[in-house]
């Protein structure tokens, strides 16, 4: 194994990472602030990606594709919160998992109601083409590092937001004691909503950066929303920071899995059963790392102090 | 989940093709029209109707439903098509990870199953069945052909599949041929839609060419994906790789992808030419290879009803078996394990008229069986 390949995985691994973090962060936001278990969060993923592949076909710009997609996704988000989330704040969480599980299917059906069952395509813009060269003879798509540089500027942005803001000291109180925060005469209300449409922004980026990549088709959202349960809860419930650093190990462990567990069974038996081995056991490896995160640290990696 | 009820509308030809048989019989197509595997299960869909709308046969009525690509949903369907639909003939599985979740269920209920596409070897070989046919291939044929074939031109290849029963048999297929030197060869998750860490893997190789396997979705996003990359090995595969369903999305970056199949669009016989204008009149796109297979197992089906009733199990096999049809592939026969005999050719991904299409290029095999066939005692 050389050098440019071992980094080139690296990248891979926090490529996807990233992706996941700008899931995650939306996800455990939510679940922070306002203690829900939203299920339909892929469908905003998925939201987002329509949206960016739609207009981008309509107008001929990626980059208004991209707007669109973070206006779309927080305004679904929005609307959504508005509409049904706002009746489940005080009910259980099994009763919340229904809700957002019908959410899915209403997301689900309305795309292909609107789009059909063909997914659609959506080409990276010109500007971001190409490969770049990289020391020790590694080359990496321009795009790939375009979306490691965004979920970069993402993460220091929710730290500035957070940790440095009215609105950010409003979304930490209001995870600490919600009654209180709103006796204190903050309108919590407006403050859930802001936050949905926050999240649901996020991963309407990550749908419509992912979008470029592959094919946007019904269904995309709920194999990463599975992803990114995995982060939350490996990053602990309710943390930014968890998510990000969770987000991190999942995409390179599951990168470098996939490439590294072949070659080393290969030194044991043939390459095809390696192959075939390396593979079933890659896809389970990033749950072997969950469980044994949670039987040393049961709360995860960062769970928020208040908790 | 959506029903559709489609009844075979043409009453003028009513007469003309002389039924002899005017014996219900009614089809259960079970296929996949959503989520990123919906080209392959629409083509299917669109060209067996082809040619039932074209046999005019008012007693066959065709069930459709969409299985989702998932296992599970496929068997419900199954389940509730032998048990309250009644149906006599099973279809249209595009995946053979589902077929082998369905066929086994079905014959044993002495249910007849006609697949327009999976052919995994379980069912071609030991597991083979009286009521089993395919009208496709083998599984493993296409992927002989592109082992067959770089022989010639390669050296050093590196092969790709997913895992399931129909990339361990397109690589197996791959191999049984190819004698040269394998620089790589991975199995990638089903479904998969970020290649990176393999296109990596490609780069670092050192292969004088790859061979990949991913049908559908996954095919489009890898292609993709390579075509940015910026590696520069050529890409070759089996037909599904670069048919016509996937073309489009692909776009430019599949010019000159070398490629196996029993069929191409711009094939050169009378019956291959009406196919396709017909195809393209009815639906307006080109067929793909998926549309051909599904339109001969229409073919077969409707030519057995014609002579036998499908309530004489016997008597509609032998009818199938002997394979009454004019294929727009041309040759075709059924060989002892009830899987197609026929021609295997090379064909090239090239642009005519702006539209990305196969040009057929040589003939690889003729006559071209299965290596299970020999297995196969019914």
């Amino acid at each position: 194994m050389t050098i440019a390949l071992a980094l080139e995985q690296l990248l891979n691994g926090i490529q996807l990472g990233v992706m996941l973090f700008l899931m995650a962060a939306g996800l455990t936001l939510i679940f922070g602030v306002m203690g829900l278990i939203n299920l339909a969060h892929g469908s905003l993923y998925m939201v987002g990606a329509f949206a960016c592949a739609s207009v981008a076909a309509w107008t001929g710009s990626f980059w208004l594709g991209l707007i669109a997609s973070l206006a779309c996704a927080a305004a679904a988000g929005a609307i959504v919160e508005l509409a049904v989330i706002r009746r489940l704040y005080d009910r259980d969480h099994l009763d919340q998992v229904l809700a957002t599980f019908a959410l899915i299917l209403v997301f689900s059906e309305g795309t292909r109601w609107l789009f059909g069952d063909f997914p659609l395509y959506l080409d990276i813009p010109p500007l971001l083409q190409g490969i770049v060269n990289l020391p020790g003879d590694a080359s990496y798509p321009v795009y790939r590092l375009a979306i490691i540089a965004v979920g970069a500027l993402i993460a220091l942005g929710l730290y500035l937001l957070i940790g440095k803001t009215r609105l950010g000291m409003r979304i930490r109180a209001g995870e600490s004691d919600r009654e209180m925060i709103g006796a204190l005469g903050v309108d919590i209300r407006t403050l859930y909503t802001l936050v949905f449409a926050l999240g649901s922004a996020l991963a309407g980026l990550a749908g419509a950066l992912v979008g470029a990549l592959q094919s946007v088709q019904v269904g995309m959202g709920e194999p990463v929303l599975i992803l990114a349960f995995v982060v939350i809860v490996i990053g602990g419930i309710g943390s930014i920071k968890g998510a990000l650093y969770g987000a991190l190990l999942v995409g390179v462990t599951d990168t470098l899995g996939r490439f590294l567990l072949p070659q080393l069974l290969a030194l044991f038996v043939d390459p095809s059963q390696a192959g075939m081995i390396g593979g079933a056991m890659a896809s389970m490896l990033i749950y072997v790392v969950m469980a044994v995160i949670l039987a040393v640290k049961p709360r995860g990696l960062f769970p928020p102090a208040h908790a | 989940m959506k029903t559709m009820l489609a009844a075979a509308t043409m009453a003028l030809s009513l007469g003309a093709s002389g039924l002899a048989m005017a014996e219900p019989l009614k089809i259960g197509m079970i296929t996949t029209l959503s989520g990123g595997g919906a080209g392959l299960g629409v083509d299917t869909r669109d060209g067996f109707m082809l040619a039932i709308k074209q046999s005019g046969n008012k007693d066959i009525t065709v069930v459709t439903e969409d299985d989702a690509q998932k296992p599970e949903l496929a068997v419900q369907i199954a389940d509730k098509m032998i048990q309250s639909d009644n149906v006599d003939v099973l279809t249209g599985i595009v995946w053979s990870n589902l077929l082998m979740a369905v066929v086994p269920g079905a014959v044993a209920q002495g249910k007849f199953y006609v697949s327009t596409n999976a052919a995994p070897a379980a069912l071609a070989g030991q597991g083979c069945n009286k009521l089993y046919f395919n009208a496709a291939y083998q599984n493993d044929n296409l992927h002989e052909a592109m082992g067959e074939y770089a022989n010639k031109t390669n050296k050093k290849m590196f092969i790709l599949a997913p895992n399931y029963p129909a990339g361990k048999d397109s690589l197996t297929g791959f191999k049984r041929y190819y004698k040269g030197e394998l620089a790589g060869e991975v199995y990638t998750k089903v479904g998969q839609t970020d290649y990176a860490a393999e296109i990596a893997q490609m780069r670092a190789s050192g292969a004088d060419g790859i061979f990949v396997f991913l049908p559908g979705g996954m095919g489009i996003a890898f292609m993709k994906q390579f075509a940015q990359s910026g590696v520069k090995i050529p890409v070759m595969g089996p037909g599904f790789s670069f048919s016509q369903d996937v073309l489009p999305a692909i776009g430019d970056a599949a010019l000159g992808a070398k490629a196996s199949g029993q069929w191409a669009p711009d094939f050169d016989t009378d019956v291959s030419k009406k196919f396709t204008a017909d195809f393209q009149k009815e639906y307006n796109r080109l067929p793909s290879i998926y549309a051909v297979q599904a339109y001969d197992a229409a073919q077969l089906i409707v030519s057995a009803a014609g002579k036998a009733s499908v309530k004489d199990a016997d008597a509609f096999r032998n009818e199938l078996l002997k394979a009454d049809i004019q294929s727009p592939r041309g040759n075709f026969k059924f060989n002892t394990n009830q899987h197609p005999i026929q021609d295997i050719y090379l064909t090239e991904v090239v642009k005519k008229d702006g539209v990305l299409t196969n040009k057929t290029v040589e003939k690889i095999f003729t006559d071209h069986g299965d290596a299970y066939a020999k297995d196969c005692k019914i």
